[in-house]
């Protein structure tokens, strides 16, 4: 039975009508005075969308930043590889797209999970974020006579994505990295890159700093402030394979959640439904194919089981579409996890193509036909070219081949309406926290959420935290600054001293194989219990057999990965005691018990709408469960179709 | 598609540190898929040397999807290795044959010292942009998106110059190491978007001393670099920069 806190988790919500709610709290919000603001200083671990967006805004307000990220520069933040885009209410195609149609999708395409309010804010802010990001000179594309593009993206029926090509995210974050290497330049922002965060600084319970190592010494820091914010992105990559990059780690999030702060819906992770498949054994992540290309493509398997014939050669009549067979409505542009899941009851069915049997088709014939190779080319170019390197194989001329894959995680740090943790002084943004996604992301929402976070509320939250605390300076040879490195410090010498004969790598391909086996795209009780026991099991196998070569002081990319592996070996457990609590079907999270006749997924509003927030008690030990009650009296839930 | 194996020679640079002298060291790799990419290949050498006791060698590499810029190597003499427009993450080891040798070599340039084996330091990069390569709009004062239209022709020229990936291809590929393809893909972006002319004049003589100051080398006019770019900048970007250049030498005032 899993542990259940009496007291109810409060998110802060300030009181008052949906639409108002931000505007009222700006308002009542502590300012700080101009000329104080120089007095504090801030912390943001990343340098993605949301912690270099953070980082300059706060930097141009007058507070002394530090930032930090493990790439050699701030620019290579994996936010760079978002392809397809991102959302704002705009309305400029003026198809009827408005805040509140905004605010409704992400909640409804979030399978109500998520927390109204912050959704609501997020929808608001979306249109700042696009005129932001075109004067700082973001290449968005633009129609012939100028003015903006926009394109459709899946759970929506309005065309609300704005675009660069295939590389949206890249062009995003440098807007933000330039912003951020303004700050640098003038002096505001000190820059520290290639540090990795081992540890988050406690003094009386407030979050005063963190512990970094110097990935080109190996030496250990410790850095101080007034506040910490926490911009480190998602877990993924806890199953190994992922479409995201190697380096992405829960360590950041890992090492704050042992301090105290609590772990929400880490259960919730996106599969996202096209990417390259799987080719071999050696193989080390995954690469996406962006949601925007169903706007064009069409989903398909054969309709025979045994048909072996070259997909050109397959006629329209033995082709099964079955995302426009099963949801009419919403076709290829169903939402993420259900055409996931649709591709996985085909190939579990035996309709899957390639080698494997764990692919389907992503077909632009029609598009070409229709528009041309050059207008496909345009949109998509870049994209095509991937593919193409990748596989060998022309998708101008032949379908491509996809699969789904894990590609975001919406659980992450627990945060109340102001992005702070239930530890005061420690913020979160971006995909680091829970807070605006439920249990599903819509497609373009989180370069939106992450920019948001950083540009539109965490300059302003961080004030009300400042404004009200006092502070003494830290030395950054205060007593716990000193504990955490020597607690940093034990870490690595155990992982040193291991000397067993097993690769970091080869633990960490098992560990992935656990979590996608029992608790990816379907999951059951008794796969997440033997989950459990498999991941006790390989934990202490790592701890005994691991083989990390070298120093500690020196670059040492063995080293590196131990530590991310060892993390991801503990919070493996967690994800799966959170599903295991979760009796329902919602968004990503596919429980098979609780799905209806037709295979779809089957909430229960009635016992699970809130936010799991787990708290650390130790390694192995069933975490204490917090939650938070979700209510929505604006978008009142109803069976998610996209018929 | 083929599923052969290969058996391959590596030639790779070892090198403790800065302060250390690096050396060749040769090792065999047999069973080499043709469907693994390269880096993927430098994890099978790498399992293999941990396994045998030996130190695995140090790359950068993250997303692995030619976009972020931290993968680099010099692959046979040729940055990023023989395919065009592709960065080491996307090369594919289809493109080698049976029994080939492969020579695998840090970026060489003084202004990115080695930090270890394969890794060297970008830092100069950042500090060229820091000089200059931003538009100084705080957040918060930025008009309606659609405010200034912006035709697509334009949009497209600078769209182009934005795909750079910072990887350094460019000044690795060149015999002056010179940065500046980098340079003039930045400069192009912000000089050719409305957004971008208050700062024209500054801009590009802030960012062309910094390029300077780090050490960088002269343009040798042999498009080396744009043909080692794997984001296919074009060098019509460093004639642009030449003008833009001129232009502010002219009108600067200060
Ligand atoms: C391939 C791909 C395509 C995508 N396409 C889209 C899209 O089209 N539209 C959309 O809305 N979303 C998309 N997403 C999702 C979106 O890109 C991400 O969710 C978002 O960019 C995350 O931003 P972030 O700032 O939270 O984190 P990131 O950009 O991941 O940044 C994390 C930062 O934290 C630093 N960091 C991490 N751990 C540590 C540590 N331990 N110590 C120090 N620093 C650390 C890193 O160095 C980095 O700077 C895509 C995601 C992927 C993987
Ligand atoms: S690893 Fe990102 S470009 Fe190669």
């Amino acid at each position: 039975m899993v542990r259940v806190a009496s007291e109810i988790l409060n998110g802060r919500v300030p009181e008052g009508p949906v639409d108002q709610i931000w505007d009222k709290h700006r308002f009542n919000m502590k300012l700080v005075n101009p000329a104080n603001k120089r007095k504090f200083s801030v912390i943001v671990v990343g340098t993605g969308l949301a912690g270099g967006a953070a980082a300059a805004s706060m930097a141009e307000l007058g507070y002394h930043v530090k930032s930090f990220c493990y790439q050699d520069s701030p620019r290579r933040a994996h936010s760079i590889a978002a392809q397809g885009g991102i959302n704002a209410a705009k309305n400029y195609p003026n198809d009827g797209d408005s805040i509140w149609r905004l605010f409704y999708d992400t909640v409804k395409g979030g399978d109500y999970r998520a927390r109204e309010a912050n959704v609501y804010r997020l929808a608001q802010i979306s249109n700042n974020i696009i005129d932001q990001c075109v004067s700082q000179g973001v290449p968005f594309a633009r129609e012939y006579g100028g003015t903006l593009a926009n394109r459709s993206f899946g759970g929506a029926q309005v065309s609300r994505t704005f675009y660069c090509r295939g590389q949206t995210g890249q062009q995003l974050l440098l807007g933000a990295y330039q912003a951020l290497m303004r700050q640098v330049g003038l002096g505001k922002v000190e820059m520290f890159a290639r540090r990795e965060m081992l540890d988050l600084i406690t003094i009386d319970g407030v979050a005063r700093g963190i512990v970094v190592r110097n990935l080109s010494t190996g030496k250990l820091e410790a850095h101080t402030a007034d506040a910490v914010v926490l911009c480190t992105g998602g877990y993924g990559n806890v199953y190994y394979l992922s479409t995201n990059a190697k380096g992405c780690n829960v360590t950041a999030a890992w090492r704050c959640h042992k301090k105290g702060a609590y772990f929400a819906n880490p259960c919730y992770t996106q599969i996202h439904p096209t990417c390259i498949p799987v080719s071999g054994d050696y193989q080390s992540k995954l690469t996406l194919m962006s949601e925007s290309l169903r706007n064009d493509g069409r989903v398909w398997v054969p309709k025979n089981a045994d048909d072996s014939r070259r997909p050109s050669d397959i006629p329209e009549e033995d082709r099964d579409y079955y995302l426009e067979r099963r949801y009419p409505s919403f076709g290829n542009l169903v939402p993420r996890d259900v055409a996931s899941r649709a591709a996985k009851e085909r190939c579990d069915a035996g309709f899957g193509v390639n080698d494997s049997g764990l692919a389907v088709y992503l077909d632009f014939r029609d598009a070409i036909n229709r528009d041309g190779e050059d207008t496909i080319r345009k949109k998509y170019g870049n994209l095509f070219h991937m593919y193409h390197k990748i596989t060998a194989e022309d998708p101008y001329q032949v379908p491509m081949k996809i699969f789904p894959a894990v590609h975001y995680t919406m659980g992450g740090l627990w945060v109340d309406y102001q992005l702070m943790s239930n530890v005061p002084g420690l913020f979160v943004c971006g995909e680091a926290n829970f807070s605006d996604h439920g249990a599903n992301r819509l497609g373009a929402s989180a370069l939106m959420q992450g920019l948001s976070d950083g540009y539109f509320v965490i300059p302003y939250t961080i004030g009300d935290h400042l404004a009200r605390t006092k502070f003494e300076h830290i030395p950054e040879d205060h007593p716990e600054c000193l504990a955490a490195i020597q607690n940093a410090q034990s870490r690595i010498d155990q992982l040193m001293s291991v000397q067993g004969r097993r690769t970091v790598d080869s633990f960490h391909r098992e560990l992935g194989l656990i979590m996608w086996d029992h608790c990816g795209m379907a999951r059951n009780k008794t796969g997440l219990e033997t989950a459990i026991s498999q991941i006790r099991d390989l934990r202490e196998e790592f701890w005994k057999d691991v083989r990390v070569l070298g120093e500690g002081e020196s670059l040492n990319q063995s080293l590196e990965k131990a530590g991310r592996v060892a993390d991801f070996l503990e919070f493996g457990e967690i994800m799966c005691v959170d599903a295991l609590n979760r009796e329902e079907s919602c968004g990503g999270h596919f429980r098979e018990e609780h799905q209806t006749e037709d295979g779809e997924a089957k909430r229960n509003d009635e016992d699970y709408s809130y936010v799991a927030a787990w708290e650390f008690d130790g390694v192995g030990e069933e975490p204490t469960l917090h939650k938070e009650p979700l209510t929505f009296p604006n978008v009142p839930p109803t069976t998610r179709s996209y018929k | 598609m083929s599923d052969e194996t290969l058996n391959l020679t590596l030639r790779v640079w070892r090198q403790d540190n800065s302060d250390s002298e690096g050396e060749f060291r040769d090792y065999k790799l047999s069973g080499v898929s043709t469907h693994m990419s390269f880096l993927e290949m430098l994890d099978v050498l790498n399992e293999q040397l941990i396994e045998a006791g030996e130190m695995p060698v140090a790359f950068d590499h993250d997303c692995r999807e030619g976009i972020c810029g931290m993968c680099s190597l010099m692959i046979n003499g040729q940055a990023h290795g023989p395919d065009n427009a592709t960065t080491t993450c996307q090369l594919h080891m289809r493109r080698f044959q049976d029994g080939d040798t492969i020579v695998i070599e840090p970026w060489r340039a003084a202004a990115f010292p080695v930090l270890r084996d394969l890794v060297v330091d970008r830092s100069a990069f950042d500090r060229i942009i820091q000089s200059g390569g931003y538009v100084s709009t705080n957040t918060g004062n930025a008009p309606d998106g659609n405010a200034i239209p912006i035709p697509g022709k334009v949009q497209e020229v600078a769209m182009d110059a934005a795909a750079c990936i910072g990887c350094g291809a460019c000044v690795a590929a060149c015999k002056n190491a010179s940065a500046m393809l980098f340079v003039s893909a930045k400069v192009s972006q912000l000089a050719v978007l409305p957004q971008g002319h208050a700062e024209r004049t500054g801009r590009v003589l802030n960012m062309v001393a910094q390029m300077d100051e780090e050490g960088f080398g002269h343009c040798t006019n042999t498009s080396e670099c744009e043909a080692a770019c794997p984001a296919e900048i074009s060098v019509s970007n460093i004639a642009r920069l030449n003008r833009e250049y001129v232009r502010a030498t002219l009108v600067n005032r200060d």
